[in-house]
């Protein structure tokens, strides 16, 4: 038994939702409201199938004059007139305007088989896409005439052996206006355009595929200036290969709080504490021990602009710029405000692909809470976790712990590996950090709490002081550790 | 302006000598002798033969009668079976 064939329609994710592409020679129905990305599919499914795989596609438009399309998609790169000029792509613009059509007695839709079948021979053809199909029915008046034929038109094109993709506007309570699913019936695939929270996004669904396994969720996806990215799929299943492999956090002494060897590779971190408790600084270490093993990073910067997090960590000794003229650090600064969250998603796994990083560094992540739900965050950080954990990528997360009542550390906090906790920690009339390990898996680590200092060499973390009179911390901590020299050189002196 | 001044040039497009052209170029015929004796010319396109021919003209249908001369390009598609409507669709006032 021979399984079902596909063709591979080199959309980003879109082979990967569909387990393939789309079915070998079979037509697929891509329905959607207006504005949701159906031509552009359409259009870069023949493109892709052009320039990738070497199929030459055949675009039949009911729409769009052949002129606007070339002018519309120059933007995302893609060269139609070069590729007609090659023989790789047929425009054809069929023109329906119903002022100046009469219709009296039996017709068929012949003439357009014929074109067609001429487009489709004169460049070798083996895709098509009819955009919109449905025009037709505004133009003509004899609907029976008109859905006799179109089933015709699909079992024609079957019988061709093209890879079809027919597109349908969304009609109410149905997926298209006339029922063109009816006719195709092989796959379906949704478009949506929504607004949430005044924040725009496109999904897409598969509704139907026969004989082939397929995703059934609603996945996000975005239009840019390369065309169409559905967003990663990432596997539900919790079957990926780990290493046991470490990197170190940047910090000696926090390295030695993990057994004396850091993180594991392709483990996710998240640094929580209220605010300015240095987990910028963390992060920040984080990112230059990677570029010194000549790994490169990528920092997202949710807060601050790249200038300013350089700034800044040189006041503590770290030059973070030379990573970023190597090539080796790549920051990237935006407000979680500018778009949604799967947008964020996209664009994030879009940059991670292209710049192929060892560690990311996401700071921090609490205001994505402004854009979603706590647990569409929560959905958003999960699929980034195991995006990068099967690509081996080790993420570091920060979070401001505020003490409010929406808890985003402690809700992320399960997804992660590892959680380090910076607190405040005021005695004595000041103010001192402190930090200790709330977890770690698979990996013996440090219960203590240390203190954190940021001087302007950098960061340490000192073993606080346990004696007599308790836990000391700050100053209070160096006057006791001076005493204790004090005493012991005097000793020392006596002995002499 | 009389029409017998005017000169009517008509295109038919057909797919093969299927039972619904052979009708339409039937139809044509008999209605052009009986109202533009003399100040027509019809061609007809089969596009069988002539494909490529399809997309100048904007066929998708089959037949189409188009009417090219005088401007502005109208289209009928069918047999022509009703004589109202295709005198009506090419503009031509009946001779009584």
């Amino acid at each position: 038994m021979k399984s079902l064939s596909k063709v591979k329609t080199g959309i980003n994710g879109l082979d990967e939702i569909t387990e393939g592409g789309l079915p070998q020679g079979r037509p697929t129905l891509i329905c959607g409201g207006p504005g949701c990305g159906k031509t552009l599919m359409a259009i870069e499914f023949i493109v892709k199938g052009a320039t990738l795989y070497n199929e030459p596609g055949v675009f039949m438009a009911f729409e769009e004059k052949t002129e606007e399309l070339t002018a519309n998609v120059t933007s995302l790169g893609f060269d139609l007139e070069k590729l007609q000029k090659n023989k790789k792509l047929r425009l054809d613009y069929v023109h329906i305007d119903r002022s100046e059509i009469e219709e009296t007695g039996e017709y068929d839709l012949n003439g357009l088989f014929i074109r067609l079948e001429h487009a489709i021979n004169s460049i070798g053809a083996k895709r098509v896409v009819l955009d919109t199909i449905e025009n037709l029915f505004a133009g003509l008046t004899n609907q029976g005439i008109l859905r006799a034929e179109l089933r015709r038109l699909f079992q024609w094109l079957k019988d061709k052996g093209v890879t079809a993709i027919i597109t349908g506007e969304q009609g109410e309570g149905k997926l298209t206006r006339h029922g063109l699913e009816e006719y195709v019936s092989d796959c379906v695939i949704l478009l949506d355009h929504r607004i949430i929270n005044q924040i725009s996004t496109r999904r897409l669904r598969i509704i139907k595929y026969r004989g082939s396994v397929h995703g059934t969720n609603e996945y996000p996806f975005l239009i840019d200036e390369e065309g169409i990215t559905i967003l990663p799929v990432t596997s539900l299943k919790l079957d990926k290969d780990v290493g046991s492999q470490r990197v170190s956090t940047g910090i000696a002494s926090l390295d030695e709080m993990f057994g004396g060897k850091g993180f594991y590779r392709g483990s996710s971190i998240l640094v929580s504490g209220s605010a300015g408790t240095g987990k910028t600084s963390i992060a920040a270490f984080f990112a230059n021990a990677s570029c010194l093993r000549k790994e490169k990073c990528m920092f997202f910067a949710f807060e601050e602009s790249p200038q300013q997090i350089i700034r800044n960590m040189r006041s503590i000794g770290l030059d973070l710029n030379q990573h970023v003229n190597k090539g080796l650090l790549e920051f990237h600064s935006f407000r979680p405000g500018l778009y949604g969250l799967e947008m964020h998603l996209a664009n994030m796994y879009k940059l991670i692909k292209k710049f192929k990083p060892k560690a990311v560094v996401l700071d921090p992540i609490t205001n994505f809470v402004s854009v979603g739900l706590l647990t569409e965050v929560n959905a958003m950080l999960l699929r980034l976790i195991d995006y990068l954990q099967s690509e081996e990528i080790t993420l570091m997360l920060t979070a401001l712990n505020s003490g409010g009542t929406d808890h985003i550390d402690e809700n992320v906090s399960s997804l992660v590996d590892a959680w380090l906790l910076v607190r405040d920690v005021e005695l004595n009339g000041e103010r001192n950090r402190a930090l200790y390990i709330m977890k770690s898996r698979g990996m013996k680590h440090s219960k203590e709490v240390r203190e954190f200092v940021i001087g302007s060499k950098g960061v340490e973390l000192i073993d606080v002081y346990r004696g007599p009179e308790g836990i000391l911390i700050g100053s209070a901590r160096e006057a006791k550790e001076k005493e204790t020299l004090r005493i012991k050189n005097n000793g020392r002196k006596h002995s002499r | 302006m009389s029409k017998e001044e005017k000169k009517w040039e008509l295109r038919l497009y057909v797919a093969g000598k299927t039972p619904k052209s052979i009708t339409a170029l039937n139809n044509l015929q008999k209605y052009c002798e009986t109202h533009l004796k003399g100040q027509y010319k019809i061609e007809v396109i089969d596009l069988l033969l002539q494909p490529q021919l399809a997309e100048g003209d904007q066929i998708f249908a089959i037949p189409t009668l188009v009417r090219k001369v005088p401007e502005p390009i109208r289209k009928i598609i069918g047999d022509l079976s009703n004589e109202e409507k295709v005198l009506v669709g090419l503009n031509i006032r009946p001779v009584k």
